[in-house]
């Protein structure tokens, strides 16, 4: 009986243990990194910098889940990013106002995502890894084709707000180094607004049904190729407001924007969880995700390591996580 | 049985045609109300292209579907969802990764308005399913429980429960019972039983004489995409329906 009892209790933990177990890891990667650098990690200075550093990588990572959540990838959207990033700073260049500046990289970044959404449903793809994956060379290409290749550097303020801009906490009674980044607050509103679409809106809830089975979908008179059209542009442009926070971070347009960091956004969203069948995953999870990789980088410079051994550990973090994962469903699955 | 016959659902010669395929040739078919109709035929005679002709997932190359007198051209599986016209998949098309209440309401979800944004009603989605479920007489633990997590016999139970969520007047089933152990085959065919006596009109497609024998009022036989074959369940045996199937007379 009471071992009935005991069973019943662990099969009521696993539910919760799969939904916060990612964040489990994440408060342990924490404590540990605190431990280790007790004076430096906790700092305000060094949180704020994690998260300045992990700003444009968040938006990415989840315009990418969301892709993966419908069993698809895009594998161009730090090309996005970049193509995104080279047409701001030609418009700022060429002397627009702020305002126009600003607008460019989102309305760029949402016509490339809408390029690969149209190019995948209407020319039928046999699988978005495709298409991406010619739109990953198309969009770098066309970036330095409108740069000529070089650097543009040297915005004004009120564009680099977003990346640059601070938010002073002296109010508080706090002291000046002590500001909150704007682009903290940033992606705290871009989350939780992408966390409620996904959660509590009819077309949230088809992306996750598309992920889960796109024939079910399509039987409940779901039109999924509009779905994952939006899906795709709606991607395009967290990778354009990445672009914006990137602006603001470096003041410059630069040909080796984003390179690789689609990689970045796709380990991030497997290791909080993401399953690249589609259908499953949280925004919660990937949001650890992309954590556990910024404190990861940021721990091993703090400590010295090499930039090789934190590509080593980022690689063996993803294969732990999954192999988690796996044991997680083995436990969860009715036998 | 029931105390209407109205005729729900006609299909006038239709034909369907797959480039130089020939699927349905003037195919017809009828449906009234609290009434199971069996469609038996060999694989490759045409009935699942039927099926889909007539929840509007194909669109039929010549011919005319009418409903409750009407006709109807239907575009989607979303038009004849809004006619009263539900279709049961032989592969259940529901997504695991969803609740079942989530899956029931799943194109369809009740939503509450807050300003001008429309957010799903979580609470009423769960009301309704239990409300629904315990219509239907299924059990299950929750509302809330995945859809992967649950027996063949509980999805296809899901699966039936999601097209009669919404007032269905005619629900196709396509081989209800192929992928279920023998002890959940029972409950299922009592589903359908009680459909028919709520008035809804039932096609099924099968090809287990015990599902037709149990269930329907009237068999009709594909042969090779033509109409073959038609009888009320009283007047034929299952001797004679096989031997349908492989196109004897």
């Amino acid at each position: 009986m009471e071992d009935k009892n005991k069973e019943s209790l662990h099969l009521k933990l696993i539910p919760y243990f799969e939904k916060y177990g990612i964040l489990l890891l994440l408060v342990l990667m924490i404590l540990v990194m605190h431990i280790l650098q007790p004076d430096v990690f906790l700092s305000w200075r060094n949180v704020t910098n994690v998260f300045k550093q992990i700003s444009w990588q968040s938006m990415l990572a989840l315009g990418v889940f969301m892709v993966i959540v419908t069993a698809g990838i895009d594998l161009s959207v730090g090309s996005i990013m970049m193509l995104s990033l080279m047409i701001l700073a030609v418009v700022a260049k060429a002397g627009a106002p702020w305002f126009i500046v600003v607008m460019t990289p989102l309305i760029a970044g949402f016509l490339c995502g809408l390029f690969n959404g149209l190019g995948i449903t209407l020319l039928r793809m046999p699988h978005p890894f495709i298409m991406t994956l010619g739109t990953l060379y198309i969009f770098r290409g066309a970036g330095n084709l409108i740069s000529g290749g070089t650097p543009i550097s040297g915005f004004t303020d009120e564009v680099r707000y977003l990346g640059h801009g601070r938010i002073d906490l002296q109010w508080l009674g706090l002291e000046k180094s002590q500001y909150l980044p704007v682009s903290l607050v940033l992606i705290a509103i871009v989350y939780i607004i992408f966390w409620i679409f996904l959660n509590h809106s009819k077309t949230g809830k088809w992306i996750y049904a598309i992920g889960g089975n796109p024939n079910a979908a399509r039987a409940s008179g779901i039109n999924v190729n509009k779905i994952l059209v939006i899906v795709y542009s709606l991607c395009g442009f967290l990778s354009g407001i990445g672009a914006l926070i990137l602006a603001g971070r470096t003041d410059s347009g630069y040909p080796n924007a984003g390179l690789q960091s689609e990689l970045d956004a796709i380990a991030a969203c497997i290791i909080g969880g993401a399953s690249f069948f589609g259908g499953r995953g949280t925004v919660l999870g990937v949001f650890a995700g992309v954590m556990i990789m910024g404190i990861l980088r940021n721990g091993l410079n703090l400590m010295d390591v090499s930039s090789f051994w934190q590509q080593v550990l980022i690689g063996s973090i993803i294969v732990l996580a999954v192999y988690i994962d796996v044991l997680r469903r083995d436990l969860g699955t009715r036998k | 049985m029931s105390t209407s016959n109205e005729l729900l659902l006609e299909a006038k010669g239709i034909t369907k045609y797959f480039g130089t395929i020939t699927a349905l040739e003037n195919v017809n078919l009828k449906v009234h109300a609290g009434e199971c109709l069996g469609v038996v035929g060999d694989n490759g005679a045409g009935k699942s292209t039927l099926m889909k002709v007539l929840s509007g997932l194909y669109k039929p190359s010549s011919g005319s579907l009418h409903f409750q007198g009407k006709e109807q051209v239907l575009n989607s599986p979303r038009d004849s969802q809004i006619l009263g016209l539900e279709m049961v998949y032989q592969d259940l098309a529901l997504a695991g990764n969803l609740p079942i209440g989530e899956n029931i309401f799943l194109g369809r979800e009740p939503t509450k308005n807050l300003g001008f944004l429309k957010f799903l009603d979580f609470k009423k989605i769960k009301e309704l399913t239990n409300a629904h479920l315990d219509k239907l007489k299924i059990n299950v633990k929750s509302a809330d429980q995945k859809v992967e997590e649950l027996s063949g016999g509980q999805r296809q139970a899901v699966a039936i429960a999601r097209s009669t969520a919404f007032n269905a007047k005619v629900v196709i089933m396509d081989e209800p019972t192929a992928a279920l152990a023998i002890k959940e085959v029972g409950k299922v065919l009592d589903l359908i039983n009680g459909l028919k006596k709520t008035g809804v009109g039932v096609i099924v497609i099968s090809h287990r004489m015990d599902d037709i024998f149990t269930v329907c009022d009237r068999v009709m036989a594909l042969f090779q995409g033509t109409n073959f074959a038609e009888a009320e369940l009283k007047s034929t045996t299952r001797d004679e329906v096989i031997g349908w199937i492989m196109g004897k007379k």
